[in-house]
């Protein structure tokens, strides 16, 4: 079953300082996304990062997951500098204290629902087992997915396929969820199913969530929103 | 999912069930691949053991003979030659010096089956008035039949020599007017003669041989040819025909005596045998190298458009060398799966090619030759280049940012 990797309550989830994330486009000249950005996400909080497209939200949520690397700057998760994990660390970081909900589902086509929501804890154990098909199955039943558990996930809804998604990022109890955009796919009753549910997660199990969203209504029933614009965090 | 199964196991199962066409076409060309081999080997095989069987029917993989008898220039006592011009020594039949020494000693060696004494020498053999040259062997029925296997070949009769008889090829028997249980006479150079029952008649497959061929037991032979208790041959089985030269080498260094391999007798039908091997492990290891690159290009078009699940898999923790396994054992699992029904596939194709290619009176051309030693090599290398095939792309596939390949 998943281990639960908490930080303690006065070390931040998150720390990021100072973060910058600049790509080469050729001919030796570089775009710089992210202006130096800092942030503290806090366990139990349930942040909004909202945005205009191309302001960097994804890029920052990628950073934070250890899916990129910053340019420049220091990201801690957990209290821990990443910067001074080796990639194998970084993998096991990932695979323990955070979960993703990525902005089109992302589902394994190749395994039903039930299966891809056991499959961060296969990952980790590196096989099945009765106790981690018996998890996956209760969450897809809290985010009403009992009946889809044997679908093969292409042949289910966008909604469907995001829900699954979201009970995927639970799986392993991590201690941060980054979701971008969970609710973009789904029907106004289902998004809000889905927020509430996570919302419960928030609060049961003081899971930090961080999520990246367009809907303003989904924003303000979180705990804190952040503005971002042009790279920059700007006043929300 | 089954528990127990690692991940990567899992994954790679599902990967290839998801991409049913690619997976059934690159299964299907290592098939035709592996049951081009497998067709090939066998065919080659039976053609090979048909070619040796002919070849060392009527002849020992290795024959013990008597050194040659060397002339030498005369010297004078001081050195100095007196008479420089050297004739060849007559030819007369030689025994091999302490031959029962020499037999046990080489019966004992590693990858000796058998070593059989002989008498031979020429003779005439007469029947009222018609009379044929043959060649009399004297052997020891025990010994040399397993060598040289007449019994095998007998149309009529038994392969047992008492001191009155003697086993005759067909084709003698023919000439001569004779037939089983008649009696003919024998007589050699030296004037002997003998009356012996013919008891057997051979057909060796070849007419010179049956014209000329004859076995009589060891002691007759003596006696006829003036030899008493001498054998001018052994005759030598082993358990590899190929390993026939060094063998060959290596009992004439330890022994008395000169030793000629089947190899060194038949060097042209040897180098025919060489070239055949040559060319067939040739188009093996093109059709193994076609195969393998099929595999990798299949592997990494797989991994172009798993780049997105791989990135997932990232994002939930697993590690680079869980991913190169998943591509690594898909690429071992295709050429296992290939290789089995390949090898299925070869066999069916030679056994309908032996039921189809018959001689004239409906036996085999050549012996259906099924090795499992050629399966298990077949399977293992299959796999084997499965899983060098996929390591190029399983490589490419652990490498990618986790960032990159979800973004595609």
């Amino acid at each position: 079953m998943p281990s639960v990797d908490r930080p303690d309550a006065s070390t931040p989830v998150v720390h990021l300082t100072g973060i910058r994330r600049s790509y080469n486009i050729g001919m030796g000249s570089e775009v710089e996304i992210l202006h130096g950005i800092d942030l503290d996400l806090h366990c139990g909080e349930l942040l909004a990062l909202m945005g205009p497209s191309g302001s960097g939200k994804s890029t920052l949520l990628n950073i934070i997951g250890r899916l990129d690397r910053p340019t420049a700057g220091l990201v801690f998760i957990n209290g821990t500098d990443t910067a001074r994990l080796d990639d194998a660390a970084i993998t096991r970081l990932r695979g323990h204290a955070i979960g993703f909900v990525f902005q089109q589902h992302h589902l394994i086509s190749a395994f039903t629902a039930l299966e891809n929501a056991m499959m961060p804890m296969i990952v980790d154990r590196n096989s099945g087992s009765d106790a981690i098909k018996v998890r996956a199955a209760s969450l897809l039943a809290k985010m009403g997915l009992a009946h889809l558990g044997d679908h093969m996930s292409a042949n289910m809804s966008g909604g469907e396929q995001q829900r699954v998604a979201i009970a995927r990022a639970l799986a392993m109890q991590a201690s941060l969820i980054l979701a971008d955009e969970p609710t973009g796919n789904l029907d106004s009753q289902s998004a809000d199913n889905v927020f509430d549910f996570m919302r419960q997660v928030n609060k049961d199990e003081g899971t930090c969530f961080l999520i990246v969203t367009h809907n303003l209504d989904l924003a303000k029933k979180c705990d804190r929103i952040i503005s971002m614009a042009d790279g920059a965090r700007v006043p929300a | 999912m089954n528990n127990g199964v690692p991940f990567e196991w899992i994954a790679a199962v599902r990967f290839l069930r998801e991409g049913r066409l690619q997976t059934a076409f690159i299964i299907l060309g290592i098939t035709i691949g592996v049951a081009v081999i497998v067709f090939m080997s066998a065919l080659l095989s039976g053609l090979q053991v048909n070619f040796l069987d002919r070849v060392l029917t009527s002849s020992a993989q290795i024959q013990l003979l008597p050194l040659d008898q060397v002339a030498r220039p005369l010297f004078m006592s001081d050195a100095e030659i007196e008479d420089a011009t050297v004739q060849r020594p007559t030819q007369r039949i030689l025994s091999i010096n302490q031959w029962q020494e020499v037999r046990d000693r080489v019966a004992q060696m590693p990858g000796v089956l058998v070593a059989a004494p002989t008498m031979s020498g020429s003779a005439l053999v007469t029947r009222g008035d018609a009379s044929h040259a043959v060649r009399v062997s004297g052997v020891e029925p025990d010994s040399y039949f397993q060598i040289i296997r007449i019994p095998d070949f007998l149309t009529s009769g038994k392969a047992t020599l008492a001191n009155d008889e003697i086993i005759v090829g067909t084709d003698l028997a023919t000439n001569l007017g004779a037939s089983l249980g008649d009696t003919v006479n024998v007589r050699a150079a030296s004037g002997n003669s003998v009356v012996l029952r013919i008891t057997g008649l051979f057909d060796l497959g070849n007419k010179a041989a049956n014209e000329s061929a004859s076995c009589v037991a060891l002691r007759t032979a003596q006696s006829l040819l003036g030899q008493a208790g001498a054998v001018t041959t052994i005759e030598v089985k082993i358990a590899d025909v190929y390993a026939a030269e060094r063998l060959a080498v290596q009992i004439a260094a330890a022994n008395p005596v000169k030793a000629e391999s089947w190899i060194a007798s038949n060097a042209q039908f040897f180098t025919a045998i060489r070239a055949q091997q040559s060319s067939n492990t040739l188009i093996r290891v093109f059709v193994g190298l076609s195969v393998a690159f099929g595999i990798a290009a299949v592997l990494v078009v797989s991994v172009i458009e798993r780049s997105k699940d791989i990135g997932i898999l990232r994002a939930m923790g697993t590690t680079r060398g869980q991913i190169l396994r998943i591509f690594l054992i898909q690429g071992g699992l295709l050429g296992l799966v290939g290789a089995i029904i390949g090898c299925a596939l070869g066999v069916g194709g030679r056994v309908w090619y032996h039921s189809l290619i018959r001689q004239a009176d409906g036996s085999e051309l050549f012996p259906l030759l099924l090795e499992s030693q050629m399966f298990i090599v077949t399977l293992s290398l299959a796999t084997i280049t499965g899983l060098l095939s996929a390591t190029a792309p399983a490589l490419r596939a652990a490498k990618l940012d986790p960032v990159d390949a979800i973004r595609g």
